[in-house]
């Protein structure tokens, strides 16, 4: 097994290389023909000839870094072949909306790219599906036993506590601005949270491709358009940067909340001032990335972008043959 | 239990003080005793239980978790206690949480035999949130930046209460503290002191400002001055024969410094100044060495020989609260100063003095000689009304202190950091040197100091935006600016240290002024400050 994959799924600088069709998973520099796993920053970068991704992932990517010449909208479940015999279908990861695992079929061998997973529900995307494979590439990022995310309804119920606890003042949420923001607005809404949100201008154009793409989000404005006082008792979305940054003196007394899975770790939190830490992240925990290996059972684990260390550890003390891979460039401090 | 976790959370991501206040003083107000009493002690670092230590938990985890996983993760969070509770393998939901009382009686039957069982047991009951605070009660290390005087204001703040009050039927209490909330909850009598060496909270002076009342007209009538000595307030205790020496917050100093506790066998209440023996305030005849060296004396758990001999530590008496078993605070300055100079002769000379009261005909005879007061290196000085009675707390328009003007020196900014709380966006915390020989000749500037006050809020707007124009360099939440602007820095006093490159270490240090006027290189250089530093 090791030999044969080896062969034709191989991890170099440039990303994860896919021999036979010469083409690259989510690379950090521009090349060729790139698959793309979902729209992150540190997954999907402008500049390829040619990008594979779901139509969600490019509309993504188009509005993040402008059309790219030559693209191949690849909904769930379809399959592609690509030169060199080598077939490819995107399966649903549950991370961001239009976030896709990787099924590569090759020479009679199975191969799944998780690219970054959750397999908790999430209302802006549909939920990963769990697929038998030869060799399992997983990512890490929250490989450590210490990250076990509670239910999001806890975390949610959280916010609005302190949203009714202090009537005058705002709550300002840091999350991220592709998926983060979208799925705790979706999930406030679900709690019935009818008021309207208000966004920091960089969250605007993507909260508003996800609602072209048919997720409701309710009613949204921008704190640009605002006076302070507009404000006091209100839910304020902005970037993790922009928590402690110039622009938040605009705002009546904001209570500082970060939607992370890393604001499990007390010290994280406190290290960006966070009053209000939100355990809420779009990776997979502790337990569900060992349940998901569990789940899938593949030949071999390949463990990429995060916490190698821990998840090799398990494997080996579960006897599965695992491997770190060394790709670089992948860091997802904000999630 | 579920309450006090909360509270524990809720304090670790709170930076203000008056939020942490209004957060404990909350629990205080809605929790039933005995729970609230433990949980103040947990807060306040009055709990011990000898049974559980930060091994125990290592070992407690090691039997249950892989060491691998266990290592890696603790290496990650940065604390045992909060890595132990987010491994352990227990319920995401708290089945049956104990209260505190029951945490902190089965915390204190543990013995080192028992203790992994029973502490595994306790630990099953509660979830992430409330394991960590339970480890952390259990420890005695809570580390949530909660002071035993904080937790006091809180508890006055709670009952509505004064916080005098609080610290004076504080002392003597022991967890759970049911007298005192009885007493400030249910209106019940105060605790009884008994026969106690008790702290009682001291009178403080508020600062003079330029107009004070009428105190130029009645200054021959109604005010008495003293020296500022330049050490640190102590009250000394006598009483059920047993001494004891208390700062100003009311930390039991006593160990640090023995042969004070030793020269006092009288029932009594006295406040004064420690100091140490010498010659830098208040020149050779019976003065007092710098504030440097008595820092050498404090903190220390054991004292050795060379320490007694080389900083011989005394107290210059300012005011005698208790005398015998009379009480006699509310008398007035004037007749408590006539006691305690009948007092003075029973006491060893080596150890006490008292500080003696200034003969200033007027108040600007009083300027003149505070002027003097530089030279002898005294910190300034004290005016008091003669009739004022001994009262906790500051209380305006009885006692003042008058400090001399503060040293003046033009320094460069070299790194800004951001603050906390409401100052978290902006570069409030300023680092500042000086050049340690001639800029034009390429010397290099030496940080000589840090300040986070003295601008006005426009002020530190306008630093802020200049320290984010002039970056050079990031260092986490700290910049590195390129060093072109000049702030007069003024400050107490400056000594001599080893702890800093520069070799000093100033007291109290403020932005006083923004010389954006002035060009880097006319900033002072090291010798300048050195100059101004006394021995």
């Amino acid at each position: 097994m090791m030999t044969g994959t080896g062969l034709w799924v191989r991890a170099e600088a440039r990303g994860l290389h896919i021999v036979p069709a010469d083409c690259w998973i989510d690379p950090p520099q521009p090349v060729e023909t790139a698959l793309v796993t979902h729209g992150h920053a540190d997954h999907a970068r402008g500049g390829h000839d040619h990008a594979i991704a779901t139509p969600e992932t490019l509309a993504i990517m188009a509005l993040r870094y402008g059309v790219h010449d030559r693209v191949t909208p690849t909904a769930y479940g379809e399959t592609l072949r690509l030169p060199g015999g080598v077939d490819v279908t995107f399966l649903p990861a549950g991370h961001v909306l239009g976030s896709a695992q990787i099924l590569l079929e090759h020479a009679g061998e199975r191969i799944i790219v998780t690219g970054d997973y959750k397999r908790r529900p999430d209302p802006t995307c549909p939920p990963f599906v769990a697929i038998s494979c030869d060799v399992l590439v997983t990512e890490a990022t929250f490989a450590l036993p210490v990250f076990r995310h509670p239910p999001v309804e806890h975390e949610v119920n959280k916010l609005l506590a302190a949203r009714a606890a202090n009537p005058d003042r705002c709550v300002l949420v840091g999350a991220y601005a592709l998926g983060k923001a979208q799925r705790l607005i979706a999930e406030l809404r679900r709690a019935g949270y009818q008021e309207p949100i208000w966004l920091h201008g960089a969250l605007e154009r993507m909260c508003r491709l996800y609602e072209e793409l048919g997720v409701d989000l309710g009613p949204l404005r921008l704190v640009a358009d605002a006076a302070k006082a507009d404000l006091t008792g209100q839910i304020v979305f902005c970037p993790p940067g922009a928590l402690n940054d110039r622009w938040s003196r605009r705002l009546p007394d904001p209570i500082t909340a970060m939607a992370s899975g890393w604001m499990r770790v007390r010290q994280r939190a406190r290290q960006r001032n966070v009053e209000l830490p939100l355990i809420i992240s779009d990776h997979a925990d502790w337990d569900e990335l060992t349940a998901t290996i569990e789940e899938v059972n593949p030949g071999e684990t390949w463990i990429t972008h995060g916490r190698e260390d821990a998840l090799l550890r398990w494997c080996q003390l579960h006897q599965r043959q695992a491997r770190a891979l060394a790709l670089v460039g992948y860091e997802d401090e904000d999630d | 239990m579920e309450r006090f976790t909360a509270l524990v959370d809720a304090l670790v991501y709170t930076r203000s003080r008056n939020g942490k206040l209004r957060l404990i003083a909350d629990y205080l107000r809605t929790t039933p005793d005995p729970d609230r009493g433990w949980a103040l002690a947990a807060l306040t670092d009055g709990l011990d239980f000898p049974a559980v230590k930060g091994s125990t938990i290592r070992t407690l985890l090691m039997g249950r978790v892989d060491p691998v996983l266990f290592a890696l993760s603790r290496d990650y969070v940065g604390d045992t206690a909060e890595t132990a509770s987010l491994l352990w393998p227990g319920p995401e939901e708290a089945t049956d949480p104990p209260t505190v009382a029951e945490a902190v009686d089965a915390l204190a039957r543990m013995t080192r035999l028992s203790v992994m069982g029973d502490l595994a047991a306790l630990l099953d009951r509660l979830d992430a949130n409330g394991r960590f605070a339970l480890l952390k009660l259990a420890t005695g290390a809570m580390r949530v930046g909660i002071s035993a005087r904080l937790a006091k204001a809180a508890f006055a703040q709670a009952f509505d209460v004064s916080i005098e009050d609080v610290e004076e039927y504080w002392h003597g209490q022991t967890p759970p503290y049911r007298a005192l909330f009885g007493w400030a909850a249910d209106g019940g009598p105060p605790p009884h002191a008994g026969d106690q060496p008790l702290f009682r909270p001291f009178m403080l002076a508020h600062p003079l400002e330029e107009a004070a009342p009428n105190m130029a007209e009645t200054f021959a009538q109604h005010w008495a001055a003293e020296w500022k000595w330049d050490g640190i307030r102590v009250q000394i205790v006598h009483a059920g024969g047993e001494t004891r020496l208390y700062s100003r917050s009311g930390d039991d100093i006593s160990g640090s410094f023995p042969e004070i506790v030793a020269a006092f066998g009288f029932p009594g209440v006295l406040d004064g100044e420690l100091l140490v023996r010498g010659s830098h305030q208040g020149g050779t005849e019976g003065g007092a060495a710098s504030f440097n060296a008595l820092q050498q004396r404090l903190g220390r758990k054991t004292v050795s020989k060379a320490m007694l001999a080389d900083y011989p530590a005394f107290v210059r008496l300012y005011d005698i609260l208790i005398h015998e078993s009379e009480d006699l605070r509310t008398l007035s300055w004037e007749q408590r100063r006539k006691m305690l100079e009948a007092f003075i002769p029973r006491l060893d000379p080596a150890r006490f003095d008292i500080s003696p009261v200034i003969p200033a005909a007027s108040l600007e005879e009083l300027a003149a000689i505070r002027e003097r007061a530089r030279d002898d290196a005294i910190e300034g000085v004290m005016l008091k009304r003669r009739d004022s009675p001994y009262v906790p707390g500051r209380r305006t328009g009885l006692w003042y202190k008058w400090k001399r003007d503060p040293l003046l020196v033009d320094c460069v900014l070299m790194y800004a950091q951001r603050g906390s709380g409401k100052r978290s966006s902006f570069y409030s915390d300023f680092t500042f040197g000086c050049w340690d020989g001639d800029p034009d000749q390429g010397a290099d500037l030496l940080p000589v100091g840090k300040a986070y006050f003295g601008f006005t809020d426009a002020e530190l707007k306008w630093l802020d935006s200049f320290v984010r124009r002039h970056t050079v360099n990031r260092f986490g939440p700290v910049r590195e600016t390129d060093r072109s602007l000049v702030l007069e820095v003024a400050f107490d006093s400056v000594h001599v240290s080893k702890r800093h490159k520069s070799g000093l270490a100033m007291r109290f240090p403020r932005i006083s002024r923004i010389r954006s006027d002035k060009p880097a290189h006319e900033a002072d250089r090291i010798e300048t400050l050195r100059a101004m530093a006394k021995v």
